[in-house]
């Protein structure tokens, strides 16, 4: 019925008014043109411009030294590209990165999960304070949160290491060691970022109707057979979803290290955005630019297979 | 029901596990140099100082920080604000050429990660001269495609019914906007408005690449480098440096949650 009554609102619309026929339309795409100029321009300048800027770069040997005259500068084919691949920091920080991702990405999806159902099915009061409270890491700097996690983490005085000796556990320096230093960033991008998911699979948890987990009850499924074959690829999509965003933001991981530990011990948790901005700051932009291309072509090819499991259901 | 009681403690404790760094932070920031580096650590302070705050606003230019974050962070969140609400009532509500192609191109731009834009940036910015410069850091965030895309989404939502009121009343196309449409959407630029400070207040890249002296720092800028630089030592000043550059936000947050949550389970975006 509605639909009905829409299009023929639509329909009326499109009759013009007797009179003056084609003013009006021409009105209303002046009027959007003028609503639409001030974006168009500044995303033209400070986004677009840029982003082929930024390729165009890539393939050329600029350097600080042009900063004031960049179109005065050499083409160098892929030789950036060809550079960032030989070069064997490039490829620790790419491993670290996908160490990062790939362990990070399941975990924070884990524990967001676990925070939403626990939410979803048992805590009925008060739910609303826990939802916030999970949260809250989510608003906070990125920076500041590096900051307080640099002294949870320091190796006598933290609060880790305090509580574990309560336990009997003697804590390693966390930040200091090639082992367990980037498992310490990944605990601490877990502990900041599941409340973002949990939203998203709270979300996706009351949108599933009362009667699917009655159906199961009836055929006599347990409550972990019903969550498992029942909810779990009900939220197939959502969790598509909050891995790709998810994924998007750990492979740009940059303010951890760089506030944490400066990429160490011995390059141990030097992301591939630290060691881009690294090359700026060397003055080398072209390279920086090729290494930052690279991670965007990453990012795309997730996303674009994202979309190919998400139209196979 | 039996089983409530355990459930309820694991989100206590999860709920701990999330508070106790805040919680150490602010009172580590009441903390001196000698009980910082104490072995055990003390919970609470032991000789409670405000000395660590009296730095950070006397010795230390955290007030100028704090200026700079804020007066970024509120004209960018102005002009997201005023242009995606242009766009995006443009693009859902009126008729024009390229109008498809123009929503295309900006939702594509939606995944680029910040490192592929700002080596170009910030050529541009410098032989515009603004580097260094209150506009050298606002210019490249005063629009965003999430912007776009979530008031887009929320004029969809809105009857055409009332335009059509507004035109039999004769009010141009652009009053039609300003004083029929836009007022209705004061949820959505609720979410808009909080989103967009947060994220200004906790940018990190473009202001550390811009912002080259002192006096043009923002807040996590100078936290950084602080922290990185000959104050790393210097742990209650990092900690109360810290709480300044958080409590804002925490504050803002707790009295504006419920927009900011809607927004992300609408979108799905953060």
């Amino acid at each position: 019925m509605t639909v009905v009554t829409e299009t023929e609102a639509r329909a009326v619309r499109r009759t013009p008014p007797p009179g003056r026929p084609r003013r009006k339309i021409s009105r209303e795409s002046a009027a959007a043109w003028i609503l639409v100029l001030p974006f168009v321009l500044l995303f033209l300048a400070f986004t677009a411009g840029p982003v082929l800027g930024s390729l165009g770069m890539s393939f050329t040997d600029i350097k600080q030294r042009d900063l004031r005259t960049p179109f005065s500068v050499n083409g160098v084919g892929f030789g950036n590209y060809v550079k960032a691949f030989e070069d064997e920091t490039f490829r620790k920080a790419a491993f670290n990165t996908a160490y990062f991702v790939v362990l990070g990405v399941p975990l924070t999806l884990v524990v967001a999960l676990a925070a939403a159902v626990l939410l979803d099915r048992g805590v009925k009061r008060f739910q609303a304070l826990f939802k916030v409270g999970y949260y809250l890491p989510v608003v906070t700097s990125i920076v500041a949160i590096a900051v307080i996690w640099r002294f949870v983490l320091a190796p006598d005085s933290g609060l880790l290491n305090t509580v574990l000796g309560w336990v009997g556990i003697d804590g390693p320096n966390w930040l200091a060691s090639k082992t367990w230093a980037m498992p310490s960033l990944i605990a601490m991008a877990v502990w900041r970022n599941f409340g973002s998911a949990m939203i998203i699979f709270l979300a996706g948890l009351q949108g599933i109707p009362q009667s699917v987990e009655e159906a199961g009850q009836i055929d006599g499924a347990g409550s972990w057979q019903r969550f498992r074959y029942l909810i779990l690829p009900l939220l197939r999509p959502t969790i598509l979803f909050t891995s790709v965003t998810t994924g998007i933001g750990y492979l740009q991981f940059f303010e951890e290290p760089f506030v944490m530990t400066q990429g160490g011990p011995l390059n141990s948790t030097i992301s591939v955005s630290m060691y881009t901005y690294n090359q700026f700051g060397f003055g080398n932009y072209g390279l920086a630019t090729a290494m930052a291309y690279i991670l965007f072509v990453v990012i795309a090819v997730i996303t674009f297979i994202q979309f190919r499991l998400l139209r196979e259901k | 029901m039996r089983r409530t009681w355990w459930i309820y403690l694991i989100g206590v404790l999860g709920l701990v596990a999330v508070a106790a760094p805040f919680l150490w932070m602010v009172l580590g920031s009441f903390k001196t140099q000698g009980e910082l580096l104490r072995v055990p650590p003390t919970w609470w302070p032991q000789d409670a100082t405000t000395q660590n705050y009296d730095d950070l606003f006397s010795k230390a230019s955290f007030p100028r920080y704090f200026v700079n974050s804020a007066l970024v962070a509120l004209v960018v969140t102005a002009g997201n604000l005023t242009f995606c609400s242009m766009i995006g009532y443009a693009l859902a509500k009126l008729r024009f050429k390229g109008r498809n192609a123009l929503f295309i191109v900006v939702m594509a731009t939606l995944m680029i990660p910040g490192m592929v834009t700002f080596v170009p940036l910030f050529v541009l910015v410098t032989n515009a001269g603004l580097a260094n410069s209150y506009p050298g850091l606002i210019l490249p965030f005063l629009v965003s495609p999430f912007g776009v895309f979530l008031m887009r989404q929320f004029f969809l939502g809105l009857p055409d019914d009332l335009m059509d009121a507004g035109r039999v009343d004769g009010s141009g196309e652009l009053g039609i906007f300003a004083r029929i449409m836009l007022p209705l959407t004061r949820p959505a630029l609720a979410t808009l408005g909080i989103l967009t400070f947060l994220g200004s207040w906790n940018n990190f890249l473009w202001p550390l690449v811009i912002a080259q002296t002192e006096d043009k720092y923002t807040l996590p800028v100078a936290l950084a480098l602080y922290s990185t630089g000959q104050n790393a030592q210097n742990y209650g000043l990092l900690m109360a440096g810290a709480v300044v550059v958080v409590l804002p936000v925490l504050v803002m947050f707790l009295a504006f949650q419920r927009h900011v949550t809607k927004g992300i389970a609408i979108t799905g975006l953060k």
